[in-house]
């Protein structure tokens, strides 16, 4: 499929998901399914950096946390003036994401010149810098926390919950088609060329470290424009909990569950691993829902590398189109196409 | 700011002992890391377990927290040596490490975590001891025991180490795995082999720094998320695998540490290790002491 039909199917299969949440008539709907959709975005802009190239990013709290905080910034700037609600919601998240991206590109190009493992310390590093900042910035509500009051109702849309909703929406449809974009594109491959021999790519004319920067820029831009709305969700934004490693495992998990490879695989994992946890917190206890992503993600790098995905291409071989929709060439082995580019076994 | 002559030595000799516990919890960390280039990320939650196990033995028994905590050392060794042969067969052998190998051991953090409390509650827990509550005073400078005694049992814990890498044949097998894998087959050692008991030396070193960390502070599952980007960074900065370079990296951040506490607030304190980090990665990747 090419991009046009593809983000016209997605917005079709989005409105449908919307149509499917109004029908049930329950606001719970909302609110639960847009944690969902922040997590299809969160582990969508995770892949691009840590499935397409390689780079484990721990730092996703950062990231969101930064969306977050500059909304509240936001929010207090235009309180003092008693208009907080002027600025539209998109807006918010354009400049999250802004903050983000660049927080994203400066990281990278401190650490990407080093080995791969150095990165993710340092990504770590980051989010403890940041919050450090964050709770000693009495202007954004410090180790307090920051309260934002959001509007009853938004015009046409109905409670501010589903406006949310509809928001994350359109967001996790943007997202998948970024991914999907690069995915098949040049600066794609150069990804996928860097995870699999950083060195054979940079001999073989691959710029690497632009092509990574670009993937951390992106990646931390939607991870961003994940936490703008967020304050607004929550109601109450705290340092603690927005800078949180649950964010980090879950962004980490979904993708590697779903299949690292493509950008169906996070969708895949985002959904039902966060159906699973929504269940499992409403009739458990949410302690027990980390432990279970722990067991998952483990249990799925170690059994089934490939993710779901992968699992799909092993017991059902598609003839022509394959899972993604790429079509086979004979140059493409069977196996090399079935892991559609996943990494291959090194050389012992 | 208040300057004032004691409030300054007091930081930097505090500094200096926190150090030398630094240095216990980073020096498995340089091992498994420096050494072997596995990214165990999980350490600080084996240090937390660590803590746990020491805190029940105390509890039930009553026994000396260190004395437990070299007890445990078995345990602690076969728990390692467990964990390696699994990332060894479903990682290293496959040449996944990097990615996959790195969230399996996101995944151990989490599992380990949450598993303490669901048992123990997220009650701070804390041990009995005799040193634990007197302090030493040298003129104006106060010496609390329950930092002092883990930060000299600390530094013998790293000379011995040291002495185990440097002196006998297990210890320059580790030495050299690190360097040559293929070298040490041709002279029929199992690198394998070798790389599991370092593996499973460095996941014995929490059992200790467990012990020390649930001494100095009481304890909670999640307190170990708080250690893993300090841990990192001593070993970044020591210079990834050199033992001298941890202990003076984890005295340097413990003494700055520490001054940023005293004359900034304690607030600021968790940024200065990875203020550190940061500029150690940009700056000088291979640390103080690199190789």
């Amino acid at each position: 499929m090419r991009t046009l039909p593809f983000l016209v199917v997605s917005l079709i299969i989005a409105a449908l998901v919307f149509a499917a949440a109004l029908a049930v008539g329950n606001e719970y709907i909302f609110f639960a399914g847009y944690v969902v959709l922040q997590y299809i975005v969160l582990s969508t802009a995770w892949n691009i950096l840590g499935g397409y190239c390689g780079y484990v990013n721990f730092g996703t709290g950062a990231f969101f946390a930064l969306g977050a905080y500059s909304t509240v910034a936001i929010y207090n700037l235009l309180g003092k003036n008693d208009m907080p609600h002027v600025i539209p919601m998109p807006v918010l998240m354009l400049v999250g994401g802004i903050v983000s991206g660049i927080v994203g590109f400066g990281m990278g190009y401190l650490t990407l010149r080093l080995r791969g493992a150095f990165f993710s310390i340092a990504t770590l590093a980051l989010a403890v810098v940041l919050e450090t900042l964050i709770v000693n910035w009495d202007y954004v509500g410090g180790s307090r926390g920051a309260y934002i009051l959001r509007p009853e109702t938004v015009p046409l849309i109905g409670s501010y919950v589903r406006y949310l909703f509809l928001i994350m929406l359109l967001l996790a449809v943007g997202s998948l088609v970024i991914a999907r974009l690069i995915e098949r594109s040049r600066l794609g491959y150069g990804m996928t060329t860097i995870r699999d021999d950083e060195l054979a790519a940079e001999a073989s004319g691959v710029p690497t470290l632009r092509v990574k920067l670009i993937a951390t820029t992106i990646s931390g831009t939607l991870m961003g424009m994940a936490g703008a709305p967020f304050p607004y969700y929550i109601g109450y934004l705290q340092p603690d909990s927005t800078f949180a490693l649950d964010y980090a495992i879950n962004a980490i998990a979904m993708p590697l569950i779903g299949g690292t490879s493509t950008w169906i695989g996070p969708l895949i994992g985002a959904v039902l691993l966060d159906s699973l946890q929504q269940l499992i917190t409403v009739t458990i206890s949410s302690a027990v829902n980390l432990l279970i992503v722990g067991c998952l993600l483990v249990a799925f790098v170690i059994l089934a590398p490939n993710g779901i995905v992968g699992l799909f291409h092993k017991y059902f071989q598609h003839k022509g189109d394959d899972f993604v929709g790429r079509r086979r060439t004979s140059l493409d082995e069977p196996e090399a196409a079935s892991a559609a580019g996943s990494a291959p076994e090194s050389p012992a | 700011m208040i300057f004032s002559f004691d409030l300054l030595i007091n930081a930097i000799v505090s500094g200096i002992l926190i150090g030398g516990f630094y240095a216990a919890m980073a020096s498995g960390v340089s091992l498994s890391f420096g050494i072997l280039d596995i990214v165990n990320i999980a350490h600080p939650a084996f240090i937390i377990l660590g803590s746990y196990a020491a805190y029940t033995i105390n509890h039930q028994f009553g026994l000396d927290p260190i004395l437990t905590s070299i007890m445990m050392l078995p345990a602690f060794y076969i728990l390692g040596a467990g964990i390696y042969q699994i990332y060894y067969v479903a990682f290293e052998k496959r040449g996944q490490e990097s990615l996959r190998g790195l969230a399996f051991f996101f995944g151990l953090l989490f599992i380990t975590e949450v598993t303490l409390v669901l048992y123990f509650g997220v009650d701070y827990r804390d041990v009995t001891a005799s040193y634990i509550g007197p302090t030493w005073h040298f003129g104006d400078i106060d010496m609390p025991l329950r930092i002092a005694v883990p930060c000299v049992i600390s530094l013998l814990l790293i000379a011995a180490l040291q002495l185990l890498l440097g002196r006998t044949f297990i210890g320059r097998a580790i030495m050299a795995v690190a360097q040559d894998q293929l070298a040490l087959r041709l002279m029929a050692v199992d690198p394998i082999r070798i790389k599991r008991i370092a593996f499973a030396i460095s996941i014995a070193t929490a059992s200790l720094a467990g012990a020390f960390l649930i001494i100095i502070q009481p304890v909670e599952p999640s307190v170990g998320r708080d250690y893993i980007g300090r841990i990192f960074a001593i070993c970044v900065l020591g210079g990834m695998g050199s033992l001298p370079g941890t202990v003076i990296a984890a005295m340097l951040i413990g003494v700055v540490e520490s001054l940023t506490s005293t004359f900034y607030g304690p607030s600021w304190a968790p940024a200065v290790s990875f203020g550190f980090l940061l500029l150690t990665l940009a700056v000088r990747p291979a640390g103080l002491l690199g190789r």
